[in-house]
């Protein structure tokens, strides 16, 4: 009798406790996903309203858009030069500051800091060192005798120039879960490397880097999602210019809808990149059931 | 392991450089925050003195102060308020039996899946027909439960001992007071760490607020860097970078004090 009290009492709890989450996801979260289906299907007048059923057709056209490739061109670069190169850095870092040293602490906050820095800030930051007349980085590049760079206005070095601004605003990221990442490492087993005459180097490639390879699965899987929804680097920065080399698709959606007003076809968009982030993280999940060591 | 003291060195020295090179870009916003038009066009890295006047200009140039007390506004009760539901929710995964548990629990985890490219248009016509634009309540109300928060918040929950749950049983105690007198203090850290990261995220937001505001009475700090921006074609570096540093102020301040609740919290809300 108690424990059939202490059942209803429970499911009444949980009912409460529940309820606000629940509110919130259904009208933010799963109306909107079953809305967006919906609304690719359409084409929409200015309020956003679904005005026409053209079936697959914001579909076939998008696949036939040159600026969507174009855009899925420049992300699939941009993912290739912030991903590896953040998750480097960050992995770097944290072998240094995971070290028995004293004042680590310091180098740990130094070394997280810029994962409290904005997009927008990172962004304007940025300009500035890029800025070809009193920008820090042509100046150094001069005194070396080398000609300005056009960083952000050629497209050629655009592309190159927000991915630096990227990678430098992800570094405290990766620091953070890769140092989370080593300290979960089993200490003793380095011991008895170290006993095995193991120099350092060989310990990180055989013992350290296999260990930590779920939290290398982990960062790669949600820095290239952030990747794809990279946008007030681009918005500050360079605005998807020049000649759309900057034009990621996180970007060409947010111009599809809120410039052009097609929100039809911005839908189509953003649910072909919800399928794309699917597959890759359902192929990232199978290549690391196979290669990622767990403990 | 003992390290020798030419290792210990190579160490030190290869931490100073990283330092140094990853917060530059951090130290020469703030250096030239405080120089003169014309110090900033001779290419200085240091100021030759200490030079407000850019902080007086700024605020007179954008709004910032209404800036930054919206953002204030809005990131203070999106923190609490996910907080709150984070909680309840967390409980419910972690000390209550019921049927369906780990489905719900599953279908909540599930939308971490779905890229904010796909609310967005939707969300944006939702806060549209609401009448929400300009409006406190858009900017706060579809951010008030986090998935990522129940689950972090799960993570500790599930540590507090079966025994203080027995305890509180036998003593009567209620769901609400073990929650409210026993879970909250003995999973602290883990509170402490969501609200500084909700925090932040949300001091940090801008394609949101870009979208569902379009009166500097309402906008937050984050547009505010894109009025600035404004400046750059009159080259009036010193008062953006003045802007640039008291806007992100609270986020260093809180990556200084709470690293180690940071650090926590985000690899327990994602490695496990």
């Amino acid at each position: 009798m108690q424990s059939f009290m202490r059942r209803t009492s429970d499911i009444r709890m949980a009912m409460v406790c529940l309820l606000p989450a629940i509110i919130i996801f259904t009208i933010f979260t799963f109306y909107p996903l079953f809305r967006a289906i919906y609304l690719s299907f359409f084409l929409t007048n200015l309020k956003g309203q679904a005005s026409l059923f053209v079936g697959w057709e914001n579909y076939s056209y998008l696949f036939s858009s040159p600026v969507f490739w174009n855009s899925m061109k420049v992300t699939s670069l941009f993912v290739l030069y912030t991903v590896p190169v953040s998750m480097a850095i960050g992995i770097f870092l944290a072998l240094l500051a995971n070290e028995q040293l004293a004042g680590r602490g310091i180098f740990r906050v130094l070394f997280s800091t810029t994962k409290v820095i904005s997009g927008g800030i990172s962004a304007i930051i940025w300009l500035f060192l890029f800025n070809p007349s009193v920008g820090f980085i042509n100046n150094i590049i001069n005194k070396l005798g080398i000609e300005n760079i056009p960083w952000l206005t050629s497209s050629e070095w655009a592309l190159i120039s927000v991915a630096i601004s990227t990678i430098w605003m992800n570094i405290g990221f990766a620091f953070i879960i890769y140092l989370g990442g080593l300290q979960g490492v089993d200490t003793s087993l380095y011991e008895s490397a170290s006993i095995d005459g193991c120099g350092y180097l060989k310990r990180l490639t055989n013992i350290t880097i296999p260990l930590i390879s779920p939290t290398t699965f982990f960062l790669s899987t949600v820095m290239l999602i952030n990747a794809f929804q990279s946008f007030a680097q681009v918005d500050l920065m360079t605005s998807g210019g020049p000649n759309d080399s900057t034009n990621l698709l996180g970007y060409e959606i947010y111009r599809e809808a809120f410039v052009n007003y097609q929100f039809g076809s911005a839908s189509a968009m953003s649910l072909v990149l919800f399928v794309i982030l699917l597959l890759v993280a359902f192929l990232q999940f199978k290549i690391s059931e196979s290669k990622v060591h767990y403990q | 392991m003992r390290m020798s003291l030419k290792e210990k060195s190579v160490f030190y020295v290869l931490l100073i450089v990283s330092a140094i090179l990853i917060i530059f870009p951090i130290f020469y916003t703030l250096s030239i925050s405080l120089m003169s038009q014309e110090e900033i066009m001779s290419n200085k890295i240091f100021p030759s003195k200490l030079n407000f006047q850019n902080y007086i200009d700024v605020f007179s140039i954008v709004p910032l102060l209404t800036f930054v007390k919206n953002s204030l506004i809005v990131s203070g009760l999106i923190t609490v308020a996910k907080l709150l539901t984070s909680a309840m929710a967390a409980y419910a995964f972690s000390f209550l039996k019921f049927k369906g548990r780990s489905i719900i629990f599953m279908i909540f985890i599930s939308t971490m899946l779905i890229p904010g490219e796909v609310l967005i248009v939707p969300n944006f016509l939702t806060v549209q027909q609401l009448d929400w634009i300009n409006d406190i309540k858009g900017l706060t109300i579809p951010f008030f439960a986090s998935t990522f928060g129940i689950f972090l918040l799960r993570q500790h929950f599930l540590t507090v001992p079966t025994d203080l749950k027995d305890a509180a049983q036998i003593e009567g105690v209620g769901h609400w007071g073990f929650l409210i007198k026993i879970v909250v203090p003995y999973c602290r850290s883990g509170l402490i760490a969501l609200s500084l990261f909700e925090f932040i995220s949300s001091w940090n937001m801008y394609l949101w607020p870009l979208l569902v505001t379009n009166s500097d009475r309402v906008r937050t700090v984050q547009i505010g860097i894109k009025a600035l921006q404004t400046q750059e074609v009159l080259n009036n570096w010193g008062i953006i970078m003045a802007g640039v540093v008291i806007i992100m102020l609270p986020s260093i301040i809180i990556i200084i004090f709470g690293q180690k609740y940071f650090q926590q919290g985000l690899t327990q809300g994602a490695v496990k």
